[in-house]
């Protein structure tokens, strides 16, 4: 194994880089009549498509249209873990794309993301977690991605405070780590997508619900919204854990179940956690934000949900298991917690592209881990807009998956966690 | 945490339940008939309304049988909780 990653030092403290940003991030426009371009939804997956939109293809008559705040559904509700270590070639592909999107992501927007590549250990509790994440590492390392597996005494070296004993309900056994893995900072990802769009001539419209379609023959011509009736020639579903509200207007089904996914965060303390730690097993990760909070997700609430809040016993439960893993967090006061509401799939994979009409597309199904595909999926979405037809990393993704069988079950790597 | 009322043992805490998803999604009653479209609906396609949807629960860590629920997904409420073998209670 090598050790070249290990003596990595922690990040400086916590705050320090948070840079003020600017009073004003884009224009409050009125809708116009009609647009060349919906986007339905002003999460980060829409607000990267029509930055993309119009950097990587000219195209500015476009409208993304939010049914609250800009940005504060599930983009403002992550816990911002970004990895490309996934174990089909299909969501490599996607992902990877997206990680190398990140690494220049500061430029590109001409603000900062503070995208942190602190690593991502994925911790393995039993011979069989040992076997799959060998495996994946092995699957990651013939897609060119970073990977190793470490063992228990290297998981502690990069992460002093992790538990490593070997008499506790779920021992670490080792992880697989990938070094370029790490966190961002989602609200000013999500304005520099917003801003750079904006400045370009796009129309961000906030207060904006879609509760209906215009629609003739094969062809959605309208959207109708809170604010009146907007004509499209194309319209993009980017609306998340919402999408199949959306659908079911059309007749359209898709195979979504929407579920409450929680987190929290702890008060503000000292570095204390360099890295970025998941353990799919006892069903917690961590990591520990620029200000420095320690921030946690769980596994999704079993039943279906749209209320934006979960039940209280799935975070008794991850607590239990963070305290054990990191005994110094029985020491932490809770800050915070809240929900978001994410939309999963039978093979725990995205439903990316045409659906039911000429001219409409869905990007949905991303469930617990869509923020770090953001640019990425934002990039191939603005291709497959442009020239109506998609872009080859989001084909396999295709609804047709559904009934050929052709499925990327995604279950074992991404699992409930990210 | 909410108390869910089993059909047969009364209120217990959501921590004794175990979610099983849409009810009445029936097993085609000629499998062998269907097209692959079809078989697709039938495994992969659910409803996911906001709103009142009629879900299968079971009582795992209590009496183990499964029954059926309305509840609302937006608000989570139970609005009735019936036994399989009863019909799905009239939207009132
Ligand atoms: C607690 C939690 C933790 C997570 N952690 C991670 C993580 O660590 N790493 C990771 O990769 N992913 C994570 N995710 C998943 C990630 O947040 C989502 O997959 C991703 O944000 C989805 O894409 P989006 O940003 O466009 O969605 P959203 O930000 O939810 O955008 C959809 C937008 O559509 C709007 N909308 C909905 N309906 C309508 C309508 N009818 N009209 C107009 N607008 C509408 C919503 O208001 C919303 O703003 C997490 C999610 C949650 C909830
Ligand atoms: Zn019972």
């Amino acid at each position: 194994m090598s050790t070249q990653y290990l003596d990595a030092t922690p990040p400086h403290t916590p705050g320090a880089d948070l840079p003020e940003h600017p009073d004003f991030l884009w224009r409050n426009p009125e809708p116009k009549k009609s647009y060349e371009i919906v986007i339905v939804g002003g999460g980060g997956h829409g607000l990267a498509t029509a930055h993309y939109l119009a950097r990587n293809h000219g195209i500015t008559d476009v409208a993304v249209l939010e049914k609250g705040w800009l940005a504060g559904g599930n983009m403002a509700r992550n816990t911002t873990l970004i990895r490309s270590n996934y174990l089909w070639d299909e969501s490599a592909a996607i992902y990877e794309h997206s990680l190398k999107l990140w690494e220049t992501l500061d430029q590109d927007l001409g603000y900062p993301i503070l995208f942190s590549q602190r690593g991502v250990l994925n911790l393995a509790h039993t011979l069989q977690d040992v076997r799959d994440s060998v495996r994946r590492v092995e699957a990651n390392r013939l897609n060119g991605i970073d990977a190793e597996f470490v063992g228990p005494e290297d998981v502690k070296k990069l992460c002093p405070i992790v538990n490593i004993s070997d008499d506790i309900r779920y021992p670490v056994l080792g992880a697989t780590y990938q070094p370029r893995g790490g966190i961002a900072k989602h609200d000013y990802v999500a304005w520099g997508f917003a801003r750079r769009a904006s400045d370009a001539g796009i129309d961000l419209i906030q207060n904006c619900e879609v509760q209906g379609f215009e629609t003739d023959g094969d062809r959605v011509t309208a959207v109708r919204t809170s604010q009146g009736t907007i004509g499209a020639g194309q319209v993009l579903l980017a609306a998340a854990g919402h999408t199949s509200t959306l659908t079911d207007q059309l007749g359209i089904k898709l195979p979504l179940q929407s579920h409450p996914l929680q987190a929290l965060v702890s008060e503000l303390l000292e570095p204390v956690h360099p890295t970025v730690v998941m353990s799919n097993a006892v069903h917690v990760y961590v990591s520990q934000a620029h200000k420095g909070e320690l921030v946690m997700g769980a596994g999704v609430d079993a039943y279906n949900g749209y209320g934006q809040r979960g039940a209280f016993h799935i975070i008794e439960r991850q607590m239990a298991a963070a305290v054990e893993l990191f005994p110094v967090f029985a020491r932490a006061h809770l800050l915070r917690t809240w929900g978001g509401i994410v939309d999963t799939t039978p093979d725990a994979s995205p439903i990316v592209g045409r659906v039911g009409y000429e001219n409409l597309f869905v990007n949905c199904g991303w469930g617990t881990g869509g923020f770090k595909v953001t640019p990425g999926i934002g990039w191939c979405l603005a291709q497959t807009l442009a020239k109506q037809e998609p872009h080859d990393l989001v084909e396999p993704f295709g609804i047709e998956r559904f009934v050929s069988g052709v499925l990327v079950d995604e279950h074992g790597a991404a699992g409930v966690a990210h | 945490m909410q108390l869910i009322k089993c059909p047969w043992c009364g209120p217990r805490e959501e921590t004794e339940f175990h979610y099983g998803g849409q009810a009445h999604v029936e097993y085609p009653a000629e499998p062998a008939a269907l097209s692959d479209e079809e078989w697709a609906r039938y495994l992969f396609f659910r409803d996911n309304p906001k709103g009142r949807f009629a879900e299968r629960w079971s009582h795992s860590h209590g009496c183990r049988r499964w029954f059926n629920a309305i509840r609302d997904t937006a608000t989570y409420r139970f609005e009735a909780v019936y036994r399989p073998d009863e019909p799905q209670p009239v939207n009132s």
